[in-house]
């Protein structure tokens, strides 16, 4: 009954014809979960849609041959008025209901299975996740490693990931890992994902938090445990020192400037907290919460101005010259 | 030459408007709600298409999200407070009194106060644009967001006040509505006998008075968070984000309800007399009717399953959301038992109809979905919620209202609506409702959230975004078919006579338009159908229907009222004086003016709040003085 990735059913096919779509679509992300409970929802998800769908095929079955067959001329007998019949009334206001009980029954079972108590106690490592205007932050406390927008966590183990906010309502969803978790100020909320293949996974804000609720992206990259222990360790040890004279220039201008201000870099007296640590950012696969891949030309990009690229973040545009950006961009792009 | 006439136009233009702006009388008011309303929701319709505009593409630069999040904020509170809500207010406006055989509704100068207030706070809302910038909080514009420090601009503010106002104004509709239908029924027309249209709006009237305070409570604890720091919805100030959703929802859910319990009603009245064959189940229509409205307050949470509620609270909510589905399924199979063997003319009322319920029916079963708590972790906030709640506003409300335009449009005007042009309206709005609205279920399952500006070319979202932009494109040229129809059929339409359909409630007893005071007589009310039995006395519903058969007697006409009615005039056929009905009449409107210029000031100037407040007292004032003693 689960569907592995890739299997797309007859009625998304028939989606895609509608909008002339390619063979560029991938597999619903919802469809194919790489985490453990999601076959379960996703059983669950199907058989609740294979009722849906037999339900509008009898009904909407009712409609057409109602349409077709009692369609009638303007000059067409009165028919019989009858205006009611108690055992059937009684039966589709029983069925139902019992279709409905039984559905519930489904649902009780996976909502315990997948959130039960016994959650906690599977948990190998935890995970602060901090939702910021427009960005998230990870913490790994038992590790000593915070990243930004981009979490490493190990394949095969159950991660806590604890959800807090110290703005506005921000909601957590990695679709193939687990479904969408609020991150509410003043709540705890607590979510465990078990990715079960190593793959890295697309996030995203799922609760209106603001102008860029659209540019809040995230990475889980879910690594076999050496190189998620690798990863660890990289991100444990302090910034490289810059290596060529631009890089070196970039560094001393980032803790002259304001940059320092904002952002940490480990190992340098950079200890800003309002944007993203930047400590090992040329590790990370994009920049500005999914925005924009990383690449020194994008960085440049988002040096120049970064209103333009993300508008409203609160990142100003600094309007550094040219020479300026070079040299931070060569640093920057060094701090793997 | 010229003088002359303006002089002699002038003061007739001016009085026929004056007529319009003065009017007590319930059918202007409803055309003045259902001619408003329709102007919101091309402009709702506007921001619709501005948003697919934006969405056409990945990385599309046309909006930013500032204006997006202004538009998609304005769309939602456009189509919910100012066109839906109030349009099946116009409805229930202009019919129910002549569907009970009233002269007018309950409290006409309060039916005009609540109109006056529904138009001033539409446009309050807008002037936000005008004025720095429109909300961009979302229609639910969930907390903290919504506090001084994260929306330090006026525009949460107006949007607030804006609610409060529109708060009022249904209030004080559905306060009309009660005392209407409860009170002013035409001898004989029992609960059991009632149009299931009415049926429908004095369920939506209680469920407006219960839910609409909950959503007028929790704006003015924002209200009093922005301005003077209470900290109700702030964590840090002791306060919780959540006690917003909870009030919201509170309101929101029955909301929904209160915007499609009048779809239903209408859906009772049209499918019937174009299956020429009573409402199959009358009484368990009108019971589960009932029935939805009460389980309405108890599913609030249902849109809250992500926030992290205990386990048990997420169960019973989802299994009160569940029961809802079977009094609505009672529904559908009644509908389609009231076609069955029926013979069915297929204008386009009735295709807009049955178009109704298979396009409700998606949005009802992509609703019990969603109640599957597992499922409703991956759909909310996603497209997949999109899709399901257009399938039941659009699908659903907004096809009852075409249907509901075609069906009353005689009525109304005198004429009928093309059908020709009817049916072009409907095949367009149905290719280009499910081409824009289907498309977003998979959407949400592909991981598209809601509330996106913009989008990377990556997870394969485009192709599917670019066809529902097209699909809203055809919509918005299906809409555009239907104002043709509409002003072409105003002067050229096909006469209508009084009873085009061949129908059988009580609004088709009268001229279409009807006159000031709707009837003089009318037919008995012996049955659900009283011009079934007038128009069948050898098989009249009234010697079928199981229990009483008392005769009804309307207004001292007889119950012989095969014969040609009477020539209409100031006094029944008897001789009796008519009930005087209120004159023209600008106290409510003043009072409506006054109040909102009070709100403006809140604003702007502490000055203007005590003008305003000052001229709202006199207004009130003056209407109470102007009420004549009975």
């Amino acid at each position: 009954m689960p569907r592995r990735p890739g299997a797309l059913p007859c009625w998304l096919a028939l989606l895609l014809a509608l909008g002339g779509a390619s063979g560029c679509i991938e597999a619903p992300a919802v469809l194919s979960p790489a985490s453990r409970g999601g076959d379960e929802v996703l059983q669950l998800t199907w058989i609740i849609f294979a009722i849906a769908a037999v339900v509008f095929l009898i009904v909407t079955g009712l409609l057409f041959y109602c349409a077709f067959r009692f369609h009638a001329g303007p000059d067409a007998p009165t028919p019989r008025q009858v205006a009611s019949n108690v055992p059937l009334e009684v039966a589709w206001t029983v069925i139902p209901a019992l279709v409905l009980v039984a559905v519930l029954a489904l649902t009780v079972r996976v909502v315990r299975d997948v959130i039960g108590p016994n959650q906690a106690a599977a948990a190998t490592m935890h995970v602060r996740v901090v939702g910021h205007q427009w960005w998230w932050e990870f913490q790994y406390p038992d590790q000593q490693v915070t990243a930004a927008n981009e979490a490493h966590v190990p394949v095969g183990e159950s991660i806590e990931f604890q959800l807090e906010s110290d703005n506005v309502i921000h909601s957590f969803w990695v679709p193939r890992l687990f479904g969408k978790t609020d991150v509410i100020p003043g709540h705890h909320n607590r979510i465990y994902l078990h990715a079960d293949e190593a793959g890295v996974y697309r996030g995203q804000c799922a609760e209106f938090c603001g102008l860029q609720h659209a540019n809040m992206r995230l990475l889980v990259v879910a690594d076999p445990p050496d190189r998620f222990a690798a990863w660890v360790q990289a991100q444990k040890t302090a910034a490289r020192t810059p290596i060529g004279q631009q890089a070196q220039n970039g560094q001393r201008i980032f803790l002259e400037s304001t940059c320092s201000g904002c952002h940490t870099i480990q190992g340098t007296p950079a200890q800003g907290k309002v944007g993203p640590d930047l400590t090992h950012v040329a590790s990370r696969a994009e920049i500005a919460a999914g925005t924009l891949p990383f690449s020194p030309a994008n960085l440049e990009r988002w040096l120049i101005d970064p209103q333009e690229v993300k508008p409203g973040n609160d990142m100003p545009d600094l309007h550094l010259d040219g020479e300026t950006i070079t040299a931070l961009v060569a640093y920057l792009a060094q701090l793997e | 030459m010229a003088a002359t006439t303006i002089a002699t136009a002038a003061p007739a233009t001016q009085s026929r408007f004056l007529a319009w702006v003065g009017t007590t009388d319930h059918k202007r008011i409803g055309v003045l709600y259902l001619c408003t309303t329709f102007a919101f929701f091309l402009i709702g319709g506007v921001e619709a298409l501005l948003m697919r505009l934006q969405l056409a593409v990945a990385d599309n630069r046309l909006l930013g999200p500032d204006a997006y999040n202004q538009i998609f904020t304005m769309h939602g509170t456009t189509m919910i407070f100012l066109f839906l809500m109030p349009i099946l207010v116009g409805f229930g406006n202009y019919l129910v009194p002549l569907m009970i055989g009233a002269r007018d509704m309950a409290f006409p100068r309060l039916n005009m106060f609540s109109y006056w207030l529904l138009l001033f706070g539409g446009l309050f809302l807008y002037t936000s644009f005008l004025a720095g910038g429109a909300p961009d909080v979302g229609w639910f514009g969930y907390a903290p967001l919504t506090v001084t420090i994260f929306s330090p601009n006026r525009n949460i503010d107006f949007w607030i006040l804006g609610l409060e106002l529109l708060g009022v104004s249904s209030i004080a509709g559905s306060i009309n509505f009660l005392a209407t239908i409860l009170g002013l029924r035409a001898p004989g027309m029992s609960a059991g006998r009632m149009p299931l249209f009415v049926w429908m709006t004095l369920v939506t009237a209680v469920l407006t008075l219960l839910a609409m305070p909950s959503l007028s409570v929790a704006a003015a604890l924002l209200f009093l968070d922005r301005h003077l720091g209470t900290g109700f919805y702030s964590a840090a100030a002791g306060g919780d984000p959540l006690l917003w959703q909870h009030l919201f929802w509170a309101f929101g859910h029955p909301e929904v309800y209160i915007l499609i319990l009048p779809a239903f009603g209408i859906i009772s009245e049209v499918v019937p007399v174009f299956s020429r064959k009573p409402l199959f189940g009358y009484y368990m229509v009108a019971y589960s009717g009932v029935a939805i409205g009460f389980l309405s307050f108890l599913v609030w949470a249902h849109h809250m399953f992500a926030v992290g509620l205990p386990l048990t609270a997420q169960v019973f909510f989802a299994a009160s959301s569940m029961t809802i589905a079977v009094p609505t399924a009672i529904k559908i199979f009644n509908w389609i038992a009231t076609m069955w063997h029926g013979t069915l003319r297929l204008t386009a009322a009735m295709h807009f109809a049955i178009g109704f319920i298979g396009n409700f029916l998606i949005g009802g079963l992509s609703g019990v979905m969603v109640a599957v708590v597992p499922f409703d972790w991956q759909a909310t906030d996603s497209y997949f919620i999109v899709a399901h709640m257009h399938y039941v506003m659009f699908g659903g409300s907004m096809l009852a209202v075409f249907a509901g335009a075609y069906y009353w449009f005689p009525k109304i005007t005198g004429r009928r609506l093309s059908e020709r042009l009817g049916i072009v309206h409907v095949l367009l709005t149905f290719v280009g409702f499910n081409l824009t609205f289907f498309p977003m279920h998979l959407l949400g399952l592909l991981g598209m959230p809601r509330r996106v500006y913009t989008y990377a070319p990556d997870p394969g979202w485009e192709p599917i975004n670019f066809a529902q932009t097209v699909g809203a494109v055809i919509l918005g040229v299906g809409v555009l078919v239907f104002l043709v129809n509409v002003f072409r059929s105003l002067r050229t339409g096909e006469r209508a006579g009084n009873d085009p359909w061949d129908a059988w409630t009580l609004e088709w007893a009268t001229t279409s338009p009807p006159p000031p005071w709707n009837f003089i007589t009318h037919p008995p009310v012996r049955s659900a159908r009283p011009l079934w039995d007038l128009k069948h006395p050898e098989d009249p519903d009234w010697k079928r229907s199981r229990s009483d058969s008392r005769v009804g007697v309307a207004h001292g006409s007889q119950v012989d009222s095969g014969q040609p009615s009477p020539p209409p005039g100031p006094s029944y056929s008897d001789g009796s004086p008519l009930p005087e009905l209120p004159e023209r009449t600008y106290w409510p409107l003043l009072l409506a003016a006054a109040l909102v210029a009070a709100l403006v000031g809140v604003l702007v100037h502490v000055a203007l709040v005590a003008a305003g407040l000052v001229v709202a007292g006199y207004a009130l004032l003056g209407w109470l003085l102007s009420e004549r003693p009975r």
